[in-house]
């Protein structure tokens, strides 16, 4: 048979060389050209035999010249089949792609494949395999084997479970095509037809296929993750929930790499259905007629404004209806039924986290109405934020945002037991509150400043940011210069170490209701603040004259607790750094009595006169002007009183005279 | 009232009568405003402050007052002087005849004479120009303005002060100060008052201290010796002047019962505040 097929050949090939002879005699180089192997090869039933095995030998000349080595003659690539005569050796030594592609050549030969292929293992698969023979064709050519529509078959030629490799080769990964088709990749690519999809070469490579245990692999643990970002830009934004940001720089080791949750080809998105876009959800949700029935019989607007989305700022960050609505499923019709609350966990984990630990957090957990959850605070579809003018939680706003439930009267406020009452309107009179709101100072504190935004808690809470243990951080915040002065002030637990309660700052200058030290309001405290504690010395103050007089009108100008011992920096006399020090009293006296010098630093501030052993002089001076007082006056007391019957007495003479003359003086006018 | 009939005596010049002015609004506006300070505590002192604006302002009046006193203290000095002048007496005479200005024997008689007449023992004294509380009141201001002036200075400039003395020393200024000038605003609210305008003889008001003349039948009632000694030494005559206008007598009323208003108000206020303050 063979002869015969040979025969032919030689019949053709004579008629060539004589043709050629004819055409070409003074040229002697010896040239094989396509028709030549044609002559033979395009015969449809031209076979060969190995191994007992027939087997085709015939080149569709049309594939071919369609291929893209079409242009490329035959032994080009069969270099061995150029020879003179007929016959060339046979079988034909395997075509080495690589004297052409000797850059890909050299990563398919370290590759996995390339390494089982120098390993005679039937079933490593040769550039043939994957790209063709004579009918290569283009990657983005629709019928090439390499377009990457068709790579998860091409692969799976092999790779697919229950063939001849998968069947001798232990891979630690089965069901590999299966699985993939059923991704989100698989699915984008298979039932969307998306060629921007991520096919088994975007992750593997095409050429340079290599085990993941291989530290160089695309997928070994170091890789994987740059490998899944070429596609997948924001993931640090999109686990932020998972991963807290700053570890992707300090200790990448500990995260996990992406395969390790979203199974290698498993991969799917599992916080929302595909196919939900906002615009789908705003088919229903845009008519702002649509509601829905309660339980209770209440009617609940499910309208959303979509003007009020566009300004927010999950708008600016494109983040979609359903990535905060999750609980989708498109069995339900529609797929938003019984989709419940929105958890905004899913990317505020650690400040949801703070937020349940906080009073209204506790609250909420306990399915307390009144608890704000977090979009009583930030709102729903048109979240601004905070420095927004208008979002609720622009600081200057804030006030307004607490008092919606912690103004007298209001739903917070009836609920609390404590001490403080009227919060917002003494906060809106006070230093903070006017220079918030009447000078537009941005820096002034408002509520979530000292009770934090999202951990507030009762001050009797040792965790609260105002328990008396942590306040003067709180207020150091802003007025750290003073909290640093006050470090070093016999109030400090620094300097004083005793069990009694030692002052903070909001013991003197008052929670909510704090103005100006130089205020007559202000000054006019400092004597009930002090007193708290120091009430012998607050009495004894009244007893002189500037406690006297700081009783009356315009009293606050007079000296105060703190115009002598000092505010922030109060010390007893005997340290060296008071004010009330021997070196420093005089100059202490001086700010408001320019004459003072040593004796007059003498002048008993806290002098009493009911103290004998204290202040003797005052004592016997007091008991000796009441002795002249009171010998004074009950001698005249006595005198006045046994005078008074007396006196009556002289009276009614005298009267009784008058009338009795004037009688006597109508007589004699009637006599004259 | 102004009986044509009535016959009045002169009783003080002018000069008398313009240093009592001075006494009267000086001692009101040192007592009020300082009893305000003293009583600070009290809602009345706090008022009082409220009305005239700060303490700062009762100190000021405080001080002016103080200076109108020392002025008031040293023109009675020369009121004395005058009177010596013009009674021909040597000054040991002056002091010590029985119409001096300060206390002598006689007044301790008439003090002893007084009390028997308190219990129907013997009759009224034969009082001259002057009794004995009236000298009493007249020295007490001596006394007063003395101490109370003296100590006053130095709360007044306590700096200057203190280059001599030492600091406690003001403690025990203010003490002095204070408790004296109770007793002197207490006195005079109530003692004074009684003996000179309060009593039933003379309620509601004596006003001789305005008009300086007084009704010849008082001065024979209340003064009988004195009466007896003008009637002999025939200078009687030179005494008798026509009555006051009417309308200086009205003033007169108006003045006296304002002062006496205000010194019983203020003097009701401390004792409510002492009983409060103090049991």
């Amino acid at each position: 048979m063979i002869q015969a097929d040979l025969r032919r050949i030689g019949l053709g090939g004579f008629f060539l060389i004589i043709a050629l002879f004819l055409v070409l005699t003074p040229v002697t180089v010896l040239a094989v050209t396509d028709d030549d192997c044609l002559d033979c090869h395009s015969e449809e039933d031209i076979v060969a035999e190995k191994d007992g095995e027939e087997y085709s030998l015939y080149v569709d000349e049309q594939v071919f010249l369609n291929s893209l080595h079409g242009e490329n003659g035959c032994v080009s690539c069969h270099e061995d089949a150029e020879v003179e005569g007929d016959e060339h050796p046979f079988p034909l030594a395997r075509v080495d792609c690589a004297n052409c592609h000797d850059e890909v050549g050299e990563i398919y030969a370290n590759s996995l494949h390339g390494q089982a292929l120098e390993a005679n293992d039937p079933y490593a698969p040769y550039c043939s395999d994957c790209h063709g023979k004579h009918d290569i064709l283009s990657h983005d050519n629709r019928k090439s084997r390499t377009f990457i529509m068709n790579i998860p078959f091409t692969c799976g030629g092999c790779h697919r479970e229950g063939t001849g490799m998968t069947k001798t080769h232990d891979i630690s990964k089965h069901n590999v095509l299966e699985n993939y088709s059923m991704s989100i990749h698989g699915e984008g690519l298979l039932r969307k037809g998306l060629t921007v999809t991520a096919v088994c070469s975007s992750c593997h490579t095409s050429h340079n296929v290599l085990p993941h245990t291989d530290p160089n692999s695309t997928i070994s643990r170091q890789n994987v993750v740059k490998t899944c970002m070429k596609c997948h830009a924001n993931i640090e934004d999109a686990h932020t929930k998972i991963i807290r940001g700053e570890l992707w720089e300090k200790e990448p080791h500990l995260i996990p790499a992406c395969v390790e949750c979203h199974g290698p080809h498993k991969a799917r998105r599992v916080l929302y259905e595909d196919s939900l876009n906002d615009l789908f959800c705003l088919k229903c949700h845009g008519n702002p007629d649509l509601k829905k029935i309660m339980a209770n019989g209440d009617e609940r607007s499910l309208y959303v404004d979509v003007d009020n989305f566009e300004h927010s700022i999950h708008k600016e960050k494109r983040i979609a209806c359903a990535k905060c609505h999750v609980n989708m499923d498109h069995k339900n019709n529609p797929v938003c039924q019984d989709s419940g609350k929105v958890d905004c966990s899913i990317c505020h984990a650690q400040v949801v986290d703070t937020y349940n630990k906080s009073t209204h957090g506790m609250l909420a957990a306990k399915n307390n109405k009144n608890a704000p959850v977090c979009t009583e605070c930030h709102g729903t579809h048109g979240i601004m934020p905070k420095s927004n003018y208008e979002s609720p939680i622009f600081a200057r706003n804030i006030p307004d945002l607490c008092g919606r439930c912690h103004r007298e009267g209001e739903k917070a406020a009836l609920l609390y037991t404590g001490t403080q009452h009227d919060i917002v309107k003494h906060y809106q009179m006070s230093i903070h509150g006017r220079g918030l709101s009447q000078s537009g100072l941005m820096v002034s504190a408002t509520c979530t400043n000292c009770h934090t935004a999202h951990s507030m808690l009762p001050a009797s809470n040792p965790e609260s940011s105002v328990n008396p243990k942590n306040i003067i951080s709180a207020c150091a915040q802003c007025h750290l210069g003073i909290a640093e002065k006050f470090s070093s002030s016999i109030h400090s637990p620094l300097v004083s170490k005793t069990d009694k309660k030692l002052p903070v700052c909001n013991d003197c200058h008052t929670s909510h209701t704090i103005s100006r030290h130089d205020t007559a309001g202000f000054r006019g405290l400092i004597l009930d603040e002090c007193g708290t504690c120091h009430e012998h010395e607050t009495d004894t103050y009244f007893d002189t004259y500037h406690g006297k007089a700081s009783m009356l009108s315009g009293g606050e100008k007079t000296a105060k607790c703190s115009d002598c011992h000092g505010a922030h920096d109060i010390l007893p006399a005997y340290y060296s750094g008071s004010r009330l020090n021997r070196r420093h009293v005089v100059k202490t006296c001086k700010k408001c009595h320019p004459g003072s010098n040593r004796k007059f630093t003498g002048y008993l501030t806290h002098a009493t006169h009911h103290d004998r052993d204290k202040y003797p002089y005052l004592f016997y001076t007091f008991w000796a002007m009441t002795g002249l007082l009171v010998g004074t006056f009950a001698f005249f007391g006595i005198h006045t009183l046994f005078w008074i019957p007396r006196s009556f007495r002289e009276r009614f003479k005298k009267r009784r005279q008058h009338s009795r003359q004037a009688i006597l003086k109508k007589d004699d006018d009637e006599k004259s | 009232m102004e009986n044509p009939q009535v016959k009045y005596v002169q009783r003080f010049t002018v000069f008398p009568r313009f240093l009592h002015f001075l006494v009267i609004i000086s001692f009101l506006t040192l007592a009020v405003t300082g009893m305000a300070l003293k009583f600070a505590s009290e809602r009345w002192a706090e008022i009082i402050a409220e009305l005239l604006g700060s303490f700062e302002v009762l100190g000021a009046l405080h001080r002016l007052m103080a200076v109108v006193t020392f002025i008031y203290f040293g023109l009675t000095f020369i009121l004395m002087y005058q009177n010596w002048r013009k009674s021909g007496k040597s000054l040991l005479q002056f002091i010590l005849y029985k119409d001096s200005m300060i206390p002598n024997l006689n007044d301790a008689k008439e003090l002893v004479q007084t009390f028997r007449w308190f219990f129907g023992l013997g009759p009224q004294p034969q009082y001259g120009r002057w009794t004995y509380w009236e000298k009493f009141d007249f020295m007490a201001v001596f006394w007063g303005v003395a101490v109370i002036g003296g100590t006053g200075l130095c709360l007044w400039f306590p700096e200057t002060f203190t280059l001599v003395i030492p600091g406690y020393w003001l403690n025990i200024a203010t003490i002095i100060h204070s408790d004296e000038a109770l007793l002197a605003s207490g006195f005079i609210f109530t003692v004074h008052f009684f003996n000179t305008h309060l009593r039933p003889e003379k309620f509601p008001m004596d006003p001789v201290i305005f008009t300086g003349t007084m009704p010849l039948d008082e001065l024979k009632h209340e003064r009988p010796r004195e009466y007896a000694e003008l009637v002999a030494s025939g200078k009687l005559d030179e005494v008798i002047v026509p009555p006051v206008p009417r309308w200086f007598f009205v003033i007169s009323h108006v003045f006296g019962f304002t002062a006496l208003g205000i010194g019983l108000t203020l003097v009701i206020s401390i004792i409510f505040s002492m009983v409060y303050l103090y049991l």
